[in-house]
């Protein structure tokens, strides 16, 4: 029997995909559905003077029209955020109110006002243009920036200013102590820009509550089914939970915005209700734009200090974190616990003291978005490094080794703690840079620098190497810290009568693979074929429990919660085979699917066992029939990827143009079920941080209107702008869960962005240019070209 | 999202289609390839009554060269015109011109009669079919008639077509041996539209430029011709200083406007760097 694990198995998922047989939330049609527009503020900041539906309700065919009124008539609540982050002063975190549909103001661009309900769509969206809306348009602040300024219009008036909280982590004065030592010191001042999620299937949302059994089922686009039953039921509308189902099967990408609890969940669930159908919303994609929650938003200003030698002594710095509007589901916790943890990276860097302000702005919510502040502290740090390097006349790669946390397994030596809170579990950082340096032959890069420039071509080099942390995370410690729930994995793995195996587990694919890499780990553990495993995911009525996927944690996580059934099946089988070989158990062994009594060929296949189990004629004494376990995994820490990438680009001087003309990638993500897999998430993950330092970004006007709302102007990422990546991994198993996995979902967007600027920013650096705004579109790069030029 | 609803009419012909736009008047639009026309009705910016679908006339659709001009119908596609033999031997510049619209789906549906009666200040053709020379062919009930590229976009959003006529043509002179032209397009990434484009054609004789016609899009309301670089060149030689120092001229006195993807200055900039690489192509194509 030939084993799966480690093995680039196709994604068996695909083939519905491709032939257009999955079934999305917006492919299920329900007996007697109707469907919602959603009526959205074109203003940033508006009073709603009043809202009339009159010519709206008189069209034929319209069900319902409903608005903010309507539902707090109903004592409905709020949108909860699921993590709270308290002010450095101890206050408590500023919540205000993110209602379903507002009431009194709009706050964004997209806030929604008011529902429209119809027989169908194109009703719907006929009456949707004759509900009158008045509003009194007000003041806005759409910049982060700007969002603390004395005179900046508030977000929510019934707060002293713009600030959601503050947030502090590290030594102050150890950090300010170090800086006052060093010989170098290296600042930087950017922003991170907002991005736009853009998952190719927009988001959708099918409430129905069925009278005669008093019974809510949501159909949601959803990265995390279980979290949106219980925020929804127990926070917002006040359901029994055990009266809600929430089904996400298929879901078409997430990146992260699908991890949260929405208002349009919560409103086609409780207009369900009021009008005793079925009821449809599927946004359209300029409503994906202003209302997916965004990403990023970091304002940043950050200084690393060094040694003569290049040795890091301390890092310190500020950003103010946009949270847009609202508080959304994890949006506290990105710039804080994703980000301001992560800022030891994967340095010795002995001092670090970082504060984040947390403000509101009128503009749509900014949560997780892939790699959720992981991205942000890698960008500064790989930013400073390669900014350092050329200031301090070190080769970049040299100041990375020179100081490297030195290798540790995690195993025979401890993990490593930082000055930030956590404890990295396993590391060898040097030879993913190593092997990066030799596959892009970097010792004769300077030299062909050199002569390009001799002929007018601008060809540069940059680097990131990072460490991120993945599969969040131990329940006690997130708790700790903030967060409003546990973040374990439960899984059962159901072995049916005939030996086929059933797994449902609470991990949640939108695009991951799990039905591929799930299957290949039980497939592997019990010596049957892949074919006879069914990876079952996304319905609160078939998992136990789940947390979703978001934060690489599928595998890390919820596959470990798969090898604990697997565990407690294998221990059960083997009393059964045991009884049925009428050998001791401690003498049986399990191999290529069956149980062999040692030293002999008696042996009994794991299929009869399963048989066995539910026909238990022949059976051990005093134990229960069935072959079907249930565990709950909460990890001992996070998981500590790791990797090296580095990118070569040109730079077109006349134009600004950049082009991508290589991208190596080392990564180190622990053990690996299916390089193809982990491959591809690689590429689409390096593609989306090319994404962001080129091309991405939501950029508001002064107003709070949105400026690249569609795809005419939201420039996306293709592939005829990317080069071959050539990627290859070092492997450094996790020393703290069963697979040794670390998680490969978000570390190529990680560590793709910085590498990419650095690169631009080096092959210019001869002109003297030394930072650049993302993303580097021609006529930004130009014109940073023309300024050094002009110095 | 969904258009506002309307009656739909499949034209079989163009006098079919000049019927029913008479009776419908302007409560009627032409649907041609539907890129530009039916975003803007999912969007609900544009509500007509009635469409009038041209797709379905096969006689709009030809593309042929009579009497030392190619024809091109005004339901030719993209992808038609790109790859069209007698386009290609005759106005090359015009078969490398639709290959750089959008992408593959746009140019297996978008027509040229539709690009250019939508006139949209990025797209383009409008700058390619004022530096060719080209004449536009409209027809209504009461005939047809022939306006000068020169003369056929009026403003943003707006041509010489009066209510009741469609584009039905649109001639190009062949290039003659001796005379060479270019479009050269400086994409925006996500619409792959024109940022700034420039077609240039220019007739090169005892190595001096003569007839020199040099468009632009992009940079303002609507494609124009630029007689400040035209002039600067024409009886100029035909070499790289020449056409570097006309070049730098480009849209000097065109107001541009920018955004925020490429702001005015760098619009200004790029139109210089085309129009140089336009003129070079157009002469070394005229002197191949
Ligand atoms: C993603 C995308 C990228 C694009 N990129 C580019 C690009 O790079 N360069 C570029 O130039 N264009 C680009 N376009 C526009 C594309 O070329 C369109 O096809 C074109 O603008 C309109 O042509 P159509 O045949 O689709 O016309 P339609 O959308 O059907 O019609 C456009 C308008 O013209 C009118 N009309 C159409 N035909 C006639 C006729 N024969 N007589 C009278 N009126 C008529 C219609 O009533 C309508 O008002 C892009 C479009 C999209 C969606």
């Amino acid at each position: 029997m030939s084993t799966v694990v480690g093995k680039p198995i196709r994604r068996v998922e695909d083939k519905r995909f491709i032939t257009g047989q999955g079934r999305y939330t917006d492919d299920i049609k329900l007996h007697g559905m109707t469907y919602a527009v959603i009526i959205r503020s074109p203003y940033a900041h508006a009073r709603i003077k009043s809202i009339d539906a009159s010519a709206a309700l008189k069209i034929k065919g319209v069900v319902a029209v409903f608005t903010g009124k309507d539902i707090e008539a109903d004592g409905m609540g709020g949108i909860p955020t699921g993590w709270q982050v308290n002010l450095i002063n101890g206050e408590t975190m500023r919540e205000p109110k993110h209602p379903i549909l507002c009431t009194d103001k709009v706050r964004h661009v997209g806030d929604g006002v008011a529902v429209v309900i119809a027989e169908d769509l194109a009703i719907a969206e006929d009456a949707a243009e004759l509900v009158q809306v008045n509003y009194e348009p007000l003041p806005a602040v759409a910049q982060v920036r700007d969002a603390l300024a004395a005179n900046a219009p508030k977000v929510h008036d019934e707060l002293p200013d713009n600030l959601a909280f503050d947030w502090n982590i590290g030594d102050k004065e150890k950090t300010d102590a170090a800086f006052a030592t060093a010989h170098h010191v290296t600042t930087l001042e950017f922003y991170n820009q907002r991005l736009v999620p853009n998952a190719i299937e927009p988001r959708s949302a099918i409430g129905h509550y069925e009278e005669g059994r008093d019974f809510y089922t949501l159909y949601t686009s959803t990265q995390n089914p279980h979290l949106i039953r219980l925020l929804m039921s127990a926070f917002v509308l006040q359901l029994p939970e055990h009266k809600v189902r929430v089904v996400g099967s298929d879901v078409g990408g997430g990146f992260g915005s699908k991890i949260f609890h929405y208002a349009e969940e919560a409103l086609v669930t409780w207009a369900s209700k009021k009008i005793k159908r079925p009821i449809k919303w599927t946004a359209a994609r300029s409503e994906s734009f202003v209302t997916d929650a965004h990403g990023r938003d970091h304002q940043t200003t950050v200084s690393m200090a060094f040694d003569k030698d290049g040795k890091i002594l301390g890092l310190r710095g500020h950003t103010i974190a946009g949270m847009g509007a609202y508080l959304s589901t994890f949006a506290p916790a990105v710039p804080t616990y994703l980000h301001g943890t992560l800022l030891q990276g994967l340095y010795t860097t002995p001092a670090i003291y970082y504060k984040v302000d947390a403000v509101f702005t009128h503009t749509t919510a900014v949560d997780a978005y892939r790699g959720a502040g992981r991205p942000e502290a890698t960008y500064l740090l790989e930013r400073l490094m390669d900014t350092a390097a050329r200031e301090m006349k070190i080769d970049p790669a040299e100041l990375r080794f020179k100081n490297f946390i030195p290798p540790f397994d995690g195993v025979t030596q401890p993990g490593y703690q930082t000055q930030v809170a956590l404890q990295y579990d396993s590391g060898n950082y040097a030879p993913t840079l190593h092997k990066a340096l030799e596959i892009i032959d970097y010792k004769n890069f300077r030299k062909r620098q050199e002569e390009a420039r001799k002929n007018g071509k601008f060809i540069g080099i940059g680097f990131s190497t990072f460490v991120e942390a993945c599969g969040i995370a131990p329940s006690a410690v997130v708790g700790s810290l903030g967060a409003r729930a546990g973040l374990y994995e439960s899984a059962i793995v159901r072995v049916q009568p005939t030996g086929k195996v059933s797994v449902y587990t609470g991990s949640h694919s939108h695009g991951q693979g799990h039905e591929t890499t799930f299957a290949q780990i039980v497939a592997d553990s019990f010596g049957i074929p892949m074919e006879d495993v069914e990876i079952v995911h996304g319905d609160t009525e078939q998992i136990p429990f789940g947390m979703g996927t978001y934060g690489s944690r599928s595998l890390a996580v919820g596959g470990s919660a798969i090898m604990k059934s697997i565990d407690k099946i294998k221990e059960k089988g083997a009393k059964i085979a045991a009884h049925l070989l009428e050998a001791n158990e401690a003498d049986l062994v399990f191999a290529e699917g069956k149980w062999t009594v040692k030293g002999t060929d008696k042996s009994i296949p794991f299929q009869q066992v399963a048989l066995t189990a539910y026909v238990p004629h022949n059976y051990p004494a005093g134990l229960e029939p069935g072959l079907d376990f249930s565990s709950f995994y909460d990890p001992l820490n996070f998981t500590f990827p790791f990797g090296a990438h580095i990118a070569e680009v040109e730079v077109e001087a006349e134009t600004g143009e950049v082009k991508v003309t290589r991208y190596v990638s080392v990564d180190d993500v622990g053990t690996i079920i299916n390089p193809m897999i982990v491959e591809g998430q690689l590429h689409g993950g390096i593609a989306q941080g090319i994404g962001q330092a080129l091309y991405e970004g939501a950029f508001y006007d002064e107003s709070g209107q949105l400026l690249q709302g569609t795809y005419m102007d939201y420039t996306m990422p293709r592939a005829d702008n990317l080069p071959m990546f050539e990627h290859s991994t070092t492997v450094t198993p996790c020393p703290h869960n069963p697979l040794g996995a670390k998680g490969a979902g978000e570390a190529g967007t990680i560590a793709s962005t910085p590498t990419i600027v650095n690169a631009i920013v080096d092959a210019l650096s001869h002109l003297g240019v030394s930072n650049l705004e993302m993303p580097c579109t021609p006529a930004r790069v130009w014109s940073a070209i023309q300024t050094a030029k002009g110095n | 999202m969904l258009p506002a609803s309307f009656d739909y009419h499949r034209a079989t012909s163009v006098a079919d289609a000049l019927g029913m736009l008479g009776s419908l008047g302007d409560e009627a639009k032409i649907l041609a390839g539907g890129h530009s026309l039916i975003p803007a009705l999912k969007l609900r910016l544009s509500k007509p009554a009635h469409l009038i679908d041209l797709n379905a006339i096969p006689e709009l659709r030809s593309i042929t060269r009579q009497n030392g001009h190619i024809v091109v119908g005004a339901m030719a596609t993209h992808t038609a015109v790109q790859t069209s033999d007698i386009v290609r031997s005759a106005v090359p510049f015009i078969a490398d011109l639709a290959g750089s619209i959008g992408d593959a789906s746009v140019r297996n549906r978008g027509t040229i009669g539709g690009v250019i009666a939508h006139a949209d200040p990025r797209a383009d053709y409008p700058a390619a079919l004022l530096a060719a020379d080209a004449t536009v062919v409209l027809t209504s009930k009461s005939g047809s008639r022939n306006v000068k590229a020169d003369d056929f976009f009026v403003d943003m959003f707006t041509t010489a077509l009066a209510e009741g006529e469609l584009v039905t043509e649109i001639h190009f002179p062949a290039l003659a041996k001796g005379t060479g032209a270019s479009y050269q397009k400086f994409s925006h990434p996500a619409s792959r539209y024109a940022i700034v484009g420039c077609a240039a054609r220019v007739t090169v004789e005892g190595g001096v430029c003569k007839n020199v016609r040099v468009a632009f899009t992009g940079l303002t309301e609507k494609a124009f011709r630029d007689n400040g670089v035209e002039s600067a060149l024409e009886g100029k030689p035909a070499n790289e200083a020449t056409i570097q120092a006309a070049a730098l001229l480009a849209a000097k006195s065109i107001e541009v406007t920018g955004d925020s993807f490429a702001d005015e200055a760098y619009r200004r900039h790029i139109a210089t760097v085309q129009a140089r690489k336009a003129l070079l192509a157009a002469v070394a194509a005229a002197t191949k």
